[in-house]
C-alpha cells in the first residue's frame, strides 16, 4: 500500500501533476496528484523524509535526466517543481517536528520601478521546488520595505530581481540600506534579470549573480554543501 | 506630403470574417469577466465616472481595483478613436499618415535594447594550409551609449525603406540617470534624423520637457499639433489584463496632451496568455481594446495606435520567441483585428532569436518581416537590427534588412498584365519565334534600365565566399560619411537653454 502510494506520487511528479484537476502531460494519468498524493502519504503514517527521497526527489531526479536529455523542456521542468514545491508545504511542519532542518528562507522581489516578473516566478518555483523556504514580496516594491521584511522576517538569502537598466541601480540601492540598517551581514544577496551582469553584482557587493534559476539552484546547494 | 509606405493591395488573411468576430465576443466576454485588475486609482476612478463597474480589491499588496468594462463602452470609444494618424515629421515630407482601413505598410525601427554589438573581422589561417586565410566576422557585445544611438538614426536616416524611428538602443553612459535619460534619447534621435521618432518614456516628469523640445523643434505647439514629430509607446497593460500603476499614469498624460500614442500589449502565449491561439488573441485584444478606451474616456478623438506585440515563449528560457512561427501568426490576427476595428496598428516582426547575425537570424527576420508585411499592418516595428529576442541591436544589420525590404517591396509591386503589355509580349513572342537563335535577349536591355527589374543582391559575395557581413559593414561605413540634416544652430541653442538635463557632448556647434 505505501508503496503504491510513493510510486504513484513519483509518476506523479515526473508528470508535474500537482492536483486531480491538472491536465498532467500523459491522456491517461488521472487520479490524485501531488498534493493529494503527499496527503495520503502523511495519512498512512509514511515519514516525512521517505515521502521525500522515495517520491518527490527521486521523481525530480527522473525530471533532471529527461530537462538534460531535451525530452522536458522548462514549462515541464517549473510544473514538476511547483508540485513538489507544493508537497513540501504540506511536509514542512512533519519535518519540524522530527527536527530536519530546511534549506532555508529564500525572500525574492522585483525591486521598485520594474514590474517585469516572469524570470522572477521562474526562480521562485525552482528554488521552492529544490527545498528552499520561498516569499515572494511581489514586484515594484520599494527599498524600504525591502529592509523592513529583512529586519523582521530575517530570511537567509534575499533575491533581487531586475530587467531594467533604470532599476538595476535600486538594487545598489537596496544593499546599501540592508548596510545603513546595519543588516547586511545577515542575509546573502542574490541579483538577476536580463540586465545585471556578473560585473555589476560585484560593483554593488552582491554575493551572488546568478544567470538563471537552476544557477541559484545550485550556488545556493554548493553553499549549504560547504 | 507623406512617405509612400508599402501598399498592400489584398492583405492576407488568417482569420474568417466569423473568426474575427467571434475573437471580438471574446474579447467582450473577458472584458466583463473577469475584468481587468488596476493599479492606478486615476485610471479606476475615470472608468467608474463613466460607467463601468468598479470594486476595490483588498487582498494586494497595493492599491488595486477591479474594472469590469461594458461593450457599449468599448464601441463608443471605437467610435471617436480617430481612423486616420498622422505621425509628422522634421522633415515634413517623411511624414507618415496611417489609416486603418487601408493597408499601407509603414517600416519602423525598434526598441531599446541594452546591448548593442560590435563587429570585428578577425584572419584565421587553415591549420592545413598556413596559405589558406579567411576572415570571420566577431561580434562584441556591449552596453548601449548615446554616441550609438546617435549613429544608429544617421545610419537609419539613409535606408531608404526605413520609414520611422523608435530607438533603437538604451542609452548607459555613466551621466544618463532616469532624470535626464527622456530628453537626451529624443534628442539624439531627432538631431540625427528627419524622420518620425518615437519612444516610451522612463520618466513622467520628463514628459513636458520632451514635449517642449518638439515645439521648439516645430515652432509651436499648434504646430506639433500639425506636424507631431514625436510620438510615445506606453505598455500600460501587462498581461494578463493588469492596468500597471506608473505606465497608465504616463499613458493618461500622454492623451491629455492629444499627442499620438501607442496601446501596446505584449502577452507571451504560455506564460502570460494562454499556449492557446485563439486565446492569447482574445486576451490581447481586450487587453489593447481597454487601453483604447481608458484613451478615448480621458480625451476623445486623442489618436492611439493599436500596439500589438504577441510572441510565443521559448520552451527551454519562457524568453519571448520573436522568431517562431506562431509570432508571426499571433501578429497576422492582430491586425486583422485593429483593421476591423478601423484603427491604425502598430505590429511587429523581424526580431530573431539567435544573438548574432547570421543563417539563424536571416531565416527568422525574412520569414516573420514577408508573412507580417503581408497581412497589411500600418506600422510595422522591430523591423531593422534585432536579435536575441530583442536584447541585441546590430547596425549592419539593420543595412541588410533594409536590402530585404527592398525586396519584398518589389515583389509587391502589381503585375502589368494589360492590352498594352500582352500586345507588345506577344508580338515579341511571334517575332523570336520566327528568327534562328530563338532568343529574347535584346529585349531586356531597356526593361532593364527602366527600372522595372529587381536590383543584384547589394551584398552578392564574388567566388565562393559568403562576404555578406564584411559588405553590409562597409556598407554602414559609408552611410555614416552621408551627411544628415541635423536640427539648426539657432534652434539647438534654444533646445539647451530651455529643456535641462541635455548632455553638452550632444551639441554639435559646440
Ligand atoms: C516580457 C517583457 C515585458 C513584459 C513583462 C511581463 C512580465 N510579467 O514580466 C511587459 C510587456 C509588461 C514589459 C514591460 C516593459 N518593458 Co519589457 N521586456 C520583456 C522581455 C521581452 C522579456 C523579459 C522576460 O520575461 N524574459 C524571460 C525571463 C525568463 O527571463 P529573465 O527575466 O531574464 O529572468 C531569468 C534570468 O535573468 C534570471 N533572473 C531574473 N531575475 C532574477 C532574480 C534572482 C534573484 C535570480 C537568482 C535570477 C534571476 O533567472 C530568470 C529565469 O531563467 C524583455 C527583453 C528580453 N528578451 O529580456 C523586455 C525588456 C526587459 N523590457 C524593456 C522595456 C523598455 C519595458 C518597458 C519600460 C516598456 C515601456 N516603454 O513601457 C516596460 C517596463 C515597465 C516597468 N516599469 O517595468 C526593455 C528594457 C530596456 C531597458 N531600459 O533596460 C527590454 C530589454 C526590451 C527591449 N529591448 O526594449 N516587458
Amino acid at each position: 500500500m505505501s508503496e503504491d502510494i510513493i510510486s504513484k506520487l513519483k509518476e506523479n511528479v515526473i508528470q508535474g501533476r500537482k492536483t486531480e484537476d491538472d491536465e498532467g502531460i500523459e491522456e491517461d494519468l488521472t487520479g490524485p496528484g501531488v498534493i493529494e498524493l503527499t496527503q495520503q502519504a502523511l495519512d498512512a503514517n509514511i515519514p516525512a523524509n521517505q515521502i521525500i527521497m522515495d517520491g518527490l526527489t527521486s521523481g525530480m531526479e527522473v525530471v533532471g535526466e529527461k530537462f538534460s536529455t531535451k525530452e522536458y523542456y522548462i514549462p515541464d521542468m517549473l510544473a514538476s517543481a511547483d508540485a513538489v514545491g507544493a508537497a513540501m508545504d504540506l511536509l514542512k511542519p512533519h519535518l519540524e517536528k522530527s527536527g530536519v532542518a530546511g534549506k532555508g528562507k529564500f525572500a525574492i522581489v522585483t525591486v521598485k520601478g520594474d514590474i517585469h516578473d516572469i524570470g522572477k516566478n521562474i526562480v521562485a518555483i525552482l528554488l521552492k521546488g529544490a527545498g528552499y523556504d520561498v516569499y515572494d514580496l511581489g514586484i515594484d516594491i520599494p527599498t524600504e520595505k525591502i529592509v523592513e521584511y529583512v529586519k523582521n522576517e530575517k530570511p537567509d538569502y534575499l533575491g533581487l530581481s531586475a530587467l531594467l537598466t533604470t532599476t538595476m541601480v535600486v538594487m545598489g540601492d537596496v544593499i546599501e540600506a540592508l548596510k545603513s540598517a546595519g543588516i547586511r551581514d545577515s542575509v546573502k544577496v542574490l541579483v538577476g534579470g536580463a540586465a545585471v551582469s556578473e560585473e555589476y553584482a560585484k560593483e554593488i557587493g552582491a554575493d551572488f549573480y546568478c544567470l538563471d534559476g537552476f544557477d541559484a539552484v545550485k550556488k545556493l546547494d554548493a553553499l549549504q554543501a560547504a | 506630403m507623406a512617405r509612400e509606405g508599402l501598399l498592400i493591395e489584398r492583405p492576407l488573411l488568417r482569420m474568417t470574417q466569423e473568426q474575427v468576430e467571434r475573437i471580438h465576443q471574446a474579447s467582450m466576454e473577458i472584458l466583463m469577466d473577469p475584468g481587468l485588475i488596476c493599479f492606478n486609482k486615476d485610471a479606476a476612478d475615470i472608468f467608474q465616472e463613466n460607467g463601468a463597474e468598479v470594486t476595490t480589491l483588498p487582498d494586494y499588496n497595493h492599491p488595486a481595483w477591479l474594472i469590469k468594462i461594458p461593450e457599449q463602452m468599448v464601441l463608443k470609444a471605437l467610435d471617436s478613436a480617430p481612423k486616420t494618424i498622422k505621425l509628422g515629421a522634421r522633415n515634413p515630407e517623411n511624414a507618415l499618415i496611417m489609416n486603418g482601413e487601408e493597408s499601407r505598410v509603414y517600416y519602423i525601427t525598434g526598441s531599446e535594447t541594452n546591448i548593442w554589438l560590435d563587429v570585428d573581422f578577425p584572419t584565421y589561417v587553415k591549420k592545413a594550409d598556413s596559405s589558406k586565410e579567411i576572415q570571420v566576422p566577431e561580434f562584441i557585445p556591449r552596453r548601449g551609449t548615446v554616441a550609438d544611438l546617435c549613429q544608429s538614426a544617421h545610419v537609419c536616416e539613409h535606408l531608404d525603406t526605413l520609414d520611422g524611428y523608435i530607438r533603437t538602443v538604451n542609452i548607459q553612459d555613466k551621466d544618463i540617470t532616469e532624470e535626464n535619460k527622456d530628453v537626451n534619447k529624443y534628442f539624439a534621435s531627432l538631431n540625427n534624423i528627419t524622420k518620425h521618432v518615437m519612444a516610451g518614456l522612463t520618466s513622467l516628469d520628463q514628459l513636458d520637457n520632451v514635449v517642449n523640445m518638439a515645439e521648439i523643434i516645430t515652432g509651436g505647439k499648434d504646430q506639433l499639433k500639425e506636424n507631431p514629430i514625436i510620438s510615445f509607446i506606453t505598455c500600460l497593460v501587462k498581461s494578463p489584463l493588469q492596468f500597471v500603476e506608473d505606465t497608465t499614469d504616463t499613458f493618461i498624460e500622454i492623451c491629455k496632451r492629444g499627442l499620438p500614442v501607442v496601446v501596446s500589449s505584449a502577452p507571451q502565449a504560455g506564460s502570460t496568455a494562454p499556449i492557446k491561439e485563439a486565446g492569447i488573441i482574445a486576451q490581447i485584444n481586450s487587453e489593447v481594446l481597454a487601453g483604447i478606451t481608458l484613451g478615448q474616456l480621458v480625451n476623445p478623438g486623442t489618436p492611439v495606435l493599436y500596439g500589438s506585440v504577441p510572441v510565443r515563449a521559448r520552451m527551454d528560457t519562457l524568453n519571448d520567441s520573436y522568431g517562431c512561427v506562431e509570432t508571426s501568426q499571433y501578429n497576422i490576427d492582430c491586425v486583422q483585428l485593429a483593421r476591423y476595428y478601423k484603427i491604425p496598428n502598430y505590429s511587429t516582426s523581424g526580431v530573431c532569436d539567435p544573438k548574432i547575425p547570421g543563417q539563424q537570424s536571416s531565416i527568422e527576420r525574412l520569414f516573420s518581416d514577408i508573412l507580417v508585411t503581408l497581412s497589411g499592418p500600418q506600422y510595422l516595428h522591430c523591423t531593422y537590427g534585432l536579435l536575441d529576442c530583442n536584447s541585441v541591436f546590430c547596425l549592419p544589420q539593420a543595412v541588410l534588412d533594409d536590402a530585404h525590404f527592398k525586396m519584398i517591396k518589389f515583389f509587391l509591386r502589381q503585375p502589368i498584365i494589360d492590352e498594352e503589355e500582352l500586345a507588345d509580349v506577344l508580338k515579341q513572342i511571334r517575332t523570336v519565334s520566327g528568327t534562328p537563335q530563338k532568343i529574347f535577349i535584346s529585349y531586356i536591355r531597356k526593361v532593364m534600365r527602366s527600372g522595372q527589374l529587381s536590383e543584384a543582391y547589394p551584398f552578392d559575395g564574388d567566388g565562393e565566399g559568403d562576404n555578406v557581413f564584411k559588405l553590409a559593414c562597409e556598407k554602414t561605413q559609408a552611410l555614416l560619411e552621408k551627411p544628415v540634416d541635423h536640427i539648426d544652430e539657432a534652434t539647438t541653442s534654444t533646445i539647451f537653454k530651455e529643456i535641462p538635463g541635455l548632455l553638452p557632448r550632444l551639441n554639435i556647434y559646440q
